[in-house]
Parts: structure tokens; C-alpha cells; sequence
């Protein structure tokens, strides 16, 4: 499995704290099987609302790789389908000021970067950003740092998850079938898994 | 290491610990696992991909409820897509020899509902499911998180999920609720003291004497919204109301197997010397009916208040709450009370059980549907509905102008035929008012608890439902 030790790309900033999975992907979209499509309606009922003027239809961020959000982004439902979603739209690394905890963990899970800042910094990079869209955003996953145009930040990623990024454990699947019989020797200690 | 002193968090934890993983994450076994239609199915597919089998079929549960019509699900459904949902949730389990709750067996309804009835929901258990809602069986004192579609796949292929030990903060609810005000009120109330991510990291234990006051159903409604606050999960203490709950339940063990398992179940509770990350405490003499006004539940003010003014709030907030009252078409300063109101909404894992349903009822036979409001009355299960049916609760329903319906989430979300229409403004009993929830990308929504909602329908605007109660024949 890979391992991520960067992620780096232009940037697109979207402003808002609170940003539920509802509105990255709406419920109905996910009537289907598989999270094919997911990317071809990330936002759209935002983004129908906004007429033109949302981030993800801003032609100066077009090709943008890291999304620049604000306070706990991704609240709401625990459905992947909103990472699945952000990630088949083109977007490979999140800063922002807060993460919903299992929106960041679907992240990881997906190899995708969330790293976090403190309010000002995220000011300082959305503004650097709005001025200079060209310019290359990088998250280096080890030193939990983010660097632009306006500098080096320190951001924060929880040591588990650098962990999983880092040695390519990020597919958790894997890393769980490694413990082999221990998983049926404590199931064997658990009295309801075993009918009393 | 010493036994004292220990939350029933730790004591689950610990006894489902695997081992720990590089980076400090611990492997930790899943015990009962709940499935949908969809969350799952993309899962089931990464698994054949990888060519692995499910490890343990028979703790995985499955049942339908997200898109399942709640007008007629005979089959095929008639929206093809979500046929389709339901025939690959249902090939899913046939192949892999999971367990599916489906409409035509009796026993299906939403998962956070059934899984408790059925008595697979047990205390000092860890459970998870595809679904944030799952905090919701932490009623009983279990452990149970909400998971994303690759954690699905990690718990089919291993039962196991990887995941960093939770902090734990003891949530004190003091005295005793006043008349009119439920488990639901007492939630938001949380929230809105705590904030939509003040949770983050914790699980919250919730105790005091308005908690071991609440019944199970209370409980649960009080579980079921810790994920709305930031918790990845809620518990309850198990006490002899849980152990009462679960004597006789199809799933739950049976005779002496069952006293035995209550005995652990008793000692599972956490310790009165017990350790906690943080303690917060609320006076229940304190909350009120409470209502959302805007697109978050700790968007929530008592049903006596005003909408925020956002000239009055700080830096922080004020540009959330503006965004909020430009997209609720609300205006600052408004009293709540009053606010007219197109639909009403009383169902999902929140309130759709048979308590909410007879609290609403209480209220419905007082008067009639104001004309103009559609008033949908949705049992979380066909249980529910049952035992529903069975009190004449849907006659008077009926009488009073709700629609009675199947069983199903409803419009809790949109993706089954219940939807808001347009601008609509709908009082719901459900736990979300994210913008777009109810299925219109533009329609709003409303939480307050079931009775209020009842309320609320009957006089087509937001009322506050103790005056009802008070003129009621109750
Ligand atoms: S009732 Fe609503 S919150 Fe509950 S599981 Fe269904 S959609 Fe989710």
C-alpha cells in the first residue's frame, strides 16, 4: 500500500464553519450501489443555491487538489460517500481548523490528507490562496506542516493517523487481519458473541 | 493495575481490546454489527474484490430503512433504485449468511430501533454500524459507534475496527425534568451548552438523577443525538429499568443464561469512584421544550425564547447564525412561538418508538391537523407499529388528520418518496436540520420532541406544548 507522506497541489478555498456531509453530498445521491458517481455531485445543491458563485465552480480554483475549509468540516453523517465524493471530484488533502472525527476517519481510510491549523494561520493561507490561486500548497504528513506562499505553518495531524499515512497502513483492513487468531481467541472471551 | 475506580467505558474497551496498534490505535473487537442498504453494499463489494469471506456472519445484523417507502413496500418497490438497494442487501446476506430483518418478516424497521427490540442491543457490549446514529444503543451501556462504508469492510473481513481510546466526560443531569419536557429537550439542551463539536474526542457518559429517571425509550432518544454534539458515542449506565428491557427479548439470552448475563450487565456499570476526563453539569428544573432555529441542532433555543440577534453574538458565531436565520427566512429577535409551520414529522431512530408515539397521541386527540399542514406520523418499526396499532394510537392519529404510515426513516432524510417540498418549514421529531435534510434543498426544518411536534401540527405554528397539557384531559 502506498505510503503519503505529501500531499501537494493548488489550493481551493471554501469558506463556512459547520459543513455537513449532507451538503457535500446530498442523501438522494446515494441511491446507488457503488460510490462511482460520487464525484459528480459533490456540493450540488450548494453549489445550485450559489449559482455560480461556489468555490468548486470558481474557475480559478479549477484543478485544485486541497481544499481549505474552516471549523468542523464534515459533521453530520458518518457516510463516506461525502470523503468518496470529495476525492472522485479531484480533491486529495483537507487543512482546515476542525475535522468531524469520523469524516477524518474516512479520510484516512481513503489515503486522503486531514490536517488541522489554528484559526489564524487558516486566515492567513485562504487569504494567500485568494490572491495567488496558482500557487502550490504542500502538506508534508510527517511534520504536520502546511506550505504556501505565506510560509510554513504547523498544523496538527493525531499521531495514529501520521502512522497509518506514513507506513502505507492506512488501509485498515490489512493491518487488522494481521492479528490472525487473536481475534477469534478474544471473541472466544466475550460472553454475548457467544451466546452466554 | 487496580480494579477501582473504572467508567463503564474502560471496562468495555479493555475487554475488547485485541491489541494495540502502531501509532497508539487499539484493535478492538465488534461484538454486534448492524448493516443497512446503504452503507453496505460498497463494502460488500471492496470485500469480494480482496476475495476475503465475512469472519463472523452470524454477528452481523442487516435490516432496510433508509429507502424503503412507507406507503406501500410491497415489491418490487417501485422506485428501481432503491429495489435495487434492497435486492443487493439482500444478496449480500444470503451469500454471506448474515441475518436480514426484512418488511416481509415482521421485524424490520430502522436499525437504531430494532436493534434494541430484538434484544441484540445488550449492555457492556461494542457495536457498530454504518450509520452515525448508532450512539443510540448506548442506552443500554454499550459501546457503539457510528462507522464509514472501509470500516464496514474492516469489520466483515475481521470484526475489528481501529480506533484511537476516547476520552470520557460525565454529563450530569440534576433533579427532575418538569412536565412537558422530554429526553429530547434535555438533549439539544446539551448540545446547545456544550456546542455541535464540543464532543469531538469524548464519549459521553450521561448520569444524575433525570437520566436514571428516563425510561429506556428516553434513554435512547438521549444516546441517539450524542453524535449531534460532537460524541462519537453516549452511554447509560445499565440499571434493573435495562435489565427489565431486554427479560424476554427474542435476541437477548434466555432463562438462566439470561441471569447470568445480567449479573454482568450490573457489574459492567461504571464504578461509583469511577474516573472521568471531564464532568459537566445540568439542573433539569432548568430546561425547557426547546426548538432548532437554524441549520445545526445546537442551533436550538426553550420554546419561550427569541431567535438570536446576530449583532449580539461574538466574532465566533455571529456569521454562522446569520447564514442560519438568511436560510430559515427567520428574523432576528423573533419569538420562536408562533412560527407557522407546512409539515410535521413524528418518527426516525430519534422518536419514532412507541412512547413518542403515545406522548404525540396524548396531544392529537385534543384537536385536529390545521388545515394546510401535512402531519405524518411514521412508527420506527413494524414492532412499533404493532404495538401501535394494537393501543388504537393510529385511529387516533387518524382522527385527528395524520397520515399513519409504514415503517421506515422516512423523512428523517430524503431518500425515500417523504420528502419537503420547496421552502417548506417542517416541525420534525427527527435529529438533524442540516440545510437540504428533509429532501428539498431548500426546505427547513424544525427539531423539537414529539409532543411538540404534535403540537405544533395542530395548530399549524410552533406552540409550546405544556399549555396544551395543561388544557388536555391529561
Ligand atoms: S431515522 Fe434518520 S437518523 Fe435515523 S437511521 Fe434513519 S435516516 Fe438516519
Amino acid at each position: 500500500m502506498d505510503e503519503i507522506t505529501e500531499t501537494t497541489g493548488r489550493g481551493c478555498v471554501m469558506r463556512g464553519d459547520d459543513i455537513d456531509t449532507d451538503r457535500i453530498i446530498p442523501a438522494r445521491f446515494m441511491k446507488v450501489i457503488t460510490f462511482d458517481d460520487m464525484g459528480l455531485h459533490c456540493f450540488e445543491d450548494d453549489r445550485k443555491s450559489a449559482k455560480g458563485n461556489h468555490p468548486l465552480d470558481d474557475e480559478k480554483y479549477t484543478g485544485a487538489e486541497i481544499l481549505v475549509v474552516g471549523k468542523n468540516f464534515g459533521c453530520g453523517s458518518s457516510r463516506e460517500h461525502a470523503p468518496q465524493s470529495l476525492m472522485r471530484f479531484g480533491f486529495q488533502g483537507f487543512i482546515g481548523e476542525s475535522f468531524a472525527e469520523i469524516f477524518a476517519g474516512n479520510c484516512t481510510s481513503l489515503g486522503l490528507v486531514c490536517v488541522t491549523l489554528p484559526s489564524e494561520d487558516i486566515e492567513k493561507l485562504r487569504e494567500s490562496i485568494e490572491l495567488d490561486p496558482e500557487q502550490e500548497i504542500r502538506i508534508d504528513v510527517a511534520e504536520s506542516t502546511v506550505q504556501s506562499r505565506a510560509g510554513t505553518m504547523q498544523g496538527d495531524i493525531p499521531p495514529g493517523t501520521k502512522e497509518q499515512l506514513i507506513h502505507g497502513r492506512w488501509n485498515s483492513t490489512s493491518v487488522l487481519l494481521e492479528a490472525g487468531g487473536a481475534i477469534e481467541e478474544t471473541a472466544a472471551q466475550i460472553p454475548y458473541v457467544n451466546g452466554y | 493495575m487496580s480494579q477501582q475506580g473504572q467508567n463503564l467505558f474502560s471496562k468495555v474497551w479493555d475487554a475488547h481490546k485485541v491489541r494495540e496498534l502502531p501509532g497508539g490505535q487499539t484493535q478492538l473487537l465488534v461484538g454486534t454489527h448492524l448493516i443497512h442498504e446503504v452503507t453496505s453494499p460498497q463494502a460488500f463489494a471492496m470485500l469480494r474484490e480482496l476475495g476475503l469471506p465475512v469472519r463472523f456472519p452470524n454477528r452481523t445484523f442487516a435490516t432496510v430503512d433508509h429507502i424503503i417507502p412507507t406507503e406501500d413496500q410491497n415489491r418490487p418497490l417501485s422506485d428501481p433504485l432503491a429495489e435495487s438497494m434492497l435486492s443487493e442487501l439482500e444478496r449480500n446476506c444470503a451469500e454471506s449468511g448474515v441475518r436480514f430483518f426484512g418488511p416481509e418478516g415482521g421485524q424490520q424497521g430502522v436499525i437504531h430501533v430494532i436493534g434494541p427490540e430484538l434484544g441484540l442491543t445488550l449492555p457492556g457490549s461494542t457495536i457498530a454500524c454504518g450509520d452515525s446514529h448508532t450512539s443510540t444503543h448506548g442506552a443500554f451501556g454499550a459501546i457503539a459507534f457510528g462507522i464509514g462504508t472501509s470500516q464496514v469492510r474492516d469489520i466483515l473481513a475481521s470484526q475489528c475496527l481501529a480506533l484511537a481510546r476516547l476520552k470520557v466526560r460525565r454529563i450530569e443531569v440534576t433533579g427532575q425534568l418538569p412536565p412537558g419536557v422530554y429526553a429530547k429537550d434535555v438533549i439539544l439542551a446539551i448540545i446547545r451548552k456544550l456546542g455541535v463539536n464540543g464532543g469531538v474526542g469524548y464519549a459521553y457518559e450521561y448520569g444524575g438523577e433525570a437520566i436514571e429517571a428516563m425510561d429506556m425509550e428516553a434513554r435512547m432518544t438521549l444516546c441517539n443525538m450524542s453524535i449531534e454534539g460532537g460524541a462519537r458515542c453516549g452511554y447509560v449506565n445499565p440499571d434493573e429499568k435495562t435489565v427489565e428491557y431486554l427479560r424476554g427479548r427474542p435476541f437477548a439470552p434466555q432463562g438462566e443464561a439470561f441471569e447470568r448475563a445480567a449479573a454482568d450487565w450490573r457489574a459492567v456499570a461504571s464504578d461509583p469512584d469511577a474516573q472521568y476526563d471531564d464532568v459537566v453539569t445540568l439542573d433539569a428544573a432548568q430546561i425547557e421544550p426547546s426548538v432548532t432555529w437554524g441549520i445545526h441542532p445546537g442551533h436550538n433555543i426553550g420554546v419561550l425564547e427569541s431567535v438570536p440577534t446576530p449583532g449580539e453574538a461574538n466574532d465566533d458565531e455571529r456569521a454562522g447564525i446569520e447564514e442560519a436565520i438568511a436560510y430559515m427566512d427567520l428574523t432576528p429577535g423573533q419569538p420562536i412561538q408562533g412560527t407557522p409551520v407546512d409539515v410535521a414529522f413524528i418518527g426516525s431512530c430519534t422518536n419514532g418508538r412507541i412512547s413518542d408515539l403515545r406522548e404525540a397521541a396524548r396531544i392529537a386527540e385534543t384537536g385536529h391537523v390545521k388545515e394546510g399542514v401535512r402531519a405524518l406520523v411514521v412508527p420506527g418499526s413494524q414492532e412499533v407499529a404493532r404495538e401501535a396499532e394494537a393501543e388504537g394510537l393510529h385511529l387516533v392519529f387518524e382522527k385527528a388528520g395524520f397520515q399513519w404510515r409504514q415503517a421506515g426513516c422516512s423523512m428523517c432524510l430524503a431518500m425515500n418518496p417523504d420528502k419537503l417540498i420547496g421552502r417548506e418549514l417542517c416541525a420534525s421529531s427527527s435529529n438533524r436540520n442540516f440545510k437540504g435534510r428533509q429532501g428539498s434543498p431548500s426546505g427547513r426544518t424544525l427539531l423539537m420532541s414529539p409532543a411538540m411536534v404534535a403540537a405544533a401540527a395542530l395548530a399549524g405554528q410552533v406552540v409550546d406544548v405544556r399549555t396544551i397539557k395543561n388544557e388536555g384531559k391529561h
